[in-house]
């Protein structure tokens, strides 16, 4: 089994040991670490990171679904000054690539965001374009080719580090956006972001949400995810990190066939604390079990 | 690793109340430790609910661990039909209980599914110790406190049992004093706890609830306001990895 080679170039230049990492919004270094050794992802996605500190939404915040769940947490983070004074040094100490999720309400806010931590040794942007624009009545950045192209445009301007891009799915057709990312110069697309869900408790006659709607996520969207990640990769060259559901190794394994070359472990990992480093395992034990020496192999192996 | 899921035995698994179980599972890892006021998350066998449940810690023993739980919705309705012998996936403990204090006369102020965590918090407390407890409708785990030599004053809203109100009234109408306070339940509870603790001059430990998702601090789901020098005079904490319990005085309410 040691003959597997699990690395994978995600663009930009970075290179990481192993596919495997945490999806923004589901991991936190210090309380992840109480149960597993950090070391062993390939990379870590810190949650969304924006300009100043937003307070989030409202509580309730997560509501569990058949097979999944929505939160609507609305990315409460303590601002980029923070980060980079307190939590990006206790990220680095583990030795893993440190990936900053970058969140924002304007082009300006994600810009400030990109700039800030450009100089510091993150290793990689991932920029959520989900986000609602403040400037355009609240649509989502993700959603319109020409707006997600000029988020990418403008952060790519400002980024010196590898730029990944967060897709939504919430979307007619994902192949456009991410071209337009690609066309803009994204090193690497990250797809699924959650999708827009909402659950109503019948018997308060209420929505469970606070905020009513919130991003859905977990086993049961896998199936929108992996043909997402599908239909994108034959559409754009640059790399894409899969998620949305993966909850095992075969699960794992599904989404590179499907043209994934990385992979993110989120609901899965607020399910069971060790997710991330158990996939890793069951991934290699598929591998072997079909002797794949590579995830290149295991990439092109789709039998269609 | 400090943490881990851990794989128990369900030795058994009782009603004691309308809706609400006693569980006591055999866990070495988990009953070591754990403390007074933490939680463990217990998962479900069924693929379709994936979020453990955060239940709170009644009793704890050498490699043993006693949950009461309410049946609330689908995931406490598939635990109260377990029987001993009965595998059960869990977290070792999670959160931060309740400080002990050093004090001449504990009160623990306990509503609903709220009283089971004051009954390890009893065997911690040196001194006198008072229990101030409020239901709905049947008081449970009254007769438990009571072996633990706490003395025990019960509400309920009906007056079927004990006094008829809640706790805060029957503190007052017992003129019940004591020097330190603790407390579970409702935050309505909480709330008048907190402002009757304030008036007095006396400190109070408050467990809050809030609607988890992972319960170890990752997911950000469940958080509450404390009080904060800062330009909105507030903070944001996790219930599930700052408390669940917090100072009364500390609480945003």
């Amino acid at each position: 089994m040691s003959k597997i080679d699990l690395s994978v170039n995600i663009g930009g230049g970075l290179i990481l040991d192993n596919p495997i990492t945490t999806a923004s919004g589901t991991f936190s270094p210090r309380e992840s670490s109480a149960f597993y050794d950090l070391s062993e992802l390939g990379a870590m996605i810190t949650k969304g990171i924006a300009n100043i500190p937003w307070e989030g939404n409202p509580t309730p915040r997560i509501a569990e679904t058949y097979g999944g769940m929505i939160n609507s947490v609305g990315l409460q983070n303590p601002g980029v000054d923070y980060f980079i004074e307190h939590e990006l040094p206790y990220a680095k100490q583990f030795g893993t690539k440190v990936i900053a999720n970058v969140a924002g309400r304007s082009i300006e806010d994600y810009c400030e965001v990109v700039e800030k931590l450009s100089e510091t040794d993150v290793d990689a942007l991932e920029v959520n374009i989900s986000c609602p624009n403040v400037k355009k009545g609240g649509i989502g950045f993700g959603v319109q080719c020409d707006l997600a192209g000029s988020v990418v445009r403008e952060v790519r301007r400002v980024s010196k580090k590898p730029l990944i891009i967060k897709l939504s799915p919430n979307v007619t057709d994902i192949t456009e956006i991410a071209k337009a990312a690609e066309a803009e110069g994204a090193d690497a697309i990250s797809l699924i972001n959650t999708l827009l869900g909402m659950k109503i408790d019948v018997h308060r006659m209420r929505p469970v949400i606070a905020n009513k709607m919130g991003g859905f996520s977990g086993p049961a969207i896998k199936p929108v995810a992996v043909r997402m990640v599908y239909q994108v990769r034959r559409a754009v060259n640059i790399p894409i990190i899969g998620l949305g559901g993966i909850m095992t190794g075969e699960d794992a394994a599904e989404f590179i066939l499907a043209g994934a070359d990385a992979l993110s472990v989120g609901t899965a990992a607020l399910v069971n604390p060790t997710a991330p480093v158990d996939i890793k395992r069951e991934l290699i034990e598929y591998m072997d079990r079909y002797g794949f020496k590579n995830l290149a192999e295991l990439r092109g192996a789709l039998n269609e | 690793m400090s943490k881990k899921v851990v794989l128990g035995t369900v030795l058994s698994n009782d009603r004691i109340e309308k809706d609400v179980y006693k569980m006591v599972i055999r866990q070495e890892e988990a009953a070591r430790s754990a403390a007074p006021g933490q939680f463990v998350n217990l998962y479900t066998k069924s693929e379709s609910m994936l979020l453990p449940r955060p239940i709170s810690i009644c009793e704890i023993g050498e490699d043993t661990l006693t949950l009461v739980y309410g049946v609330v919705g689908k995931g406490t309705q598939e635990f109260s039909s377990y029987v001993a012998g009965e595998n059960i996936k869990l977290t070792t403990a999670l959160g931060n209980g309740f400080t002990p204090a050093d004090a001449k006369v504990h009160v623990l102020v306990g509503g609903g599914i709220g009283v089971p965590p004051l009954v390890e918090l009893a065997k911690h407390l040196e001194g006198e110790k008072i229990a101030v407890i409020g239901f709905r409708e049947a008081p449970f785990l009254h007769d438990r406190l009571e072996e633990l030599g706490v003395k025990v004053y019960i509400a309920t809203d009906s007056g079927a049992h004990g006094f008829k109100g809640n706790v805060v009234e029957l503190m007052e109408s017992e003129g019940l004093v004591g020097d330190y306070y603790y407390s579970c339940g409702p935050k309505p509870m909480l709330r008048a706890l907190a402002a009757f603790c304030e008036a007095k001059g006396k400190p109070v430990q408050v467990s809050l609830e809030e609607r988890m998702g992972c319960g170890y601090g990752a997911c950000v789901g469940c958080v509450c306001k404390t009080k904060a020098a800062n330009e909105v005079g507030y903070e944001q904490k996790k219930v599930c990895k700052d408390g669940p319990v917090f100072l009364g005085s500390e609480v945003a309410w």
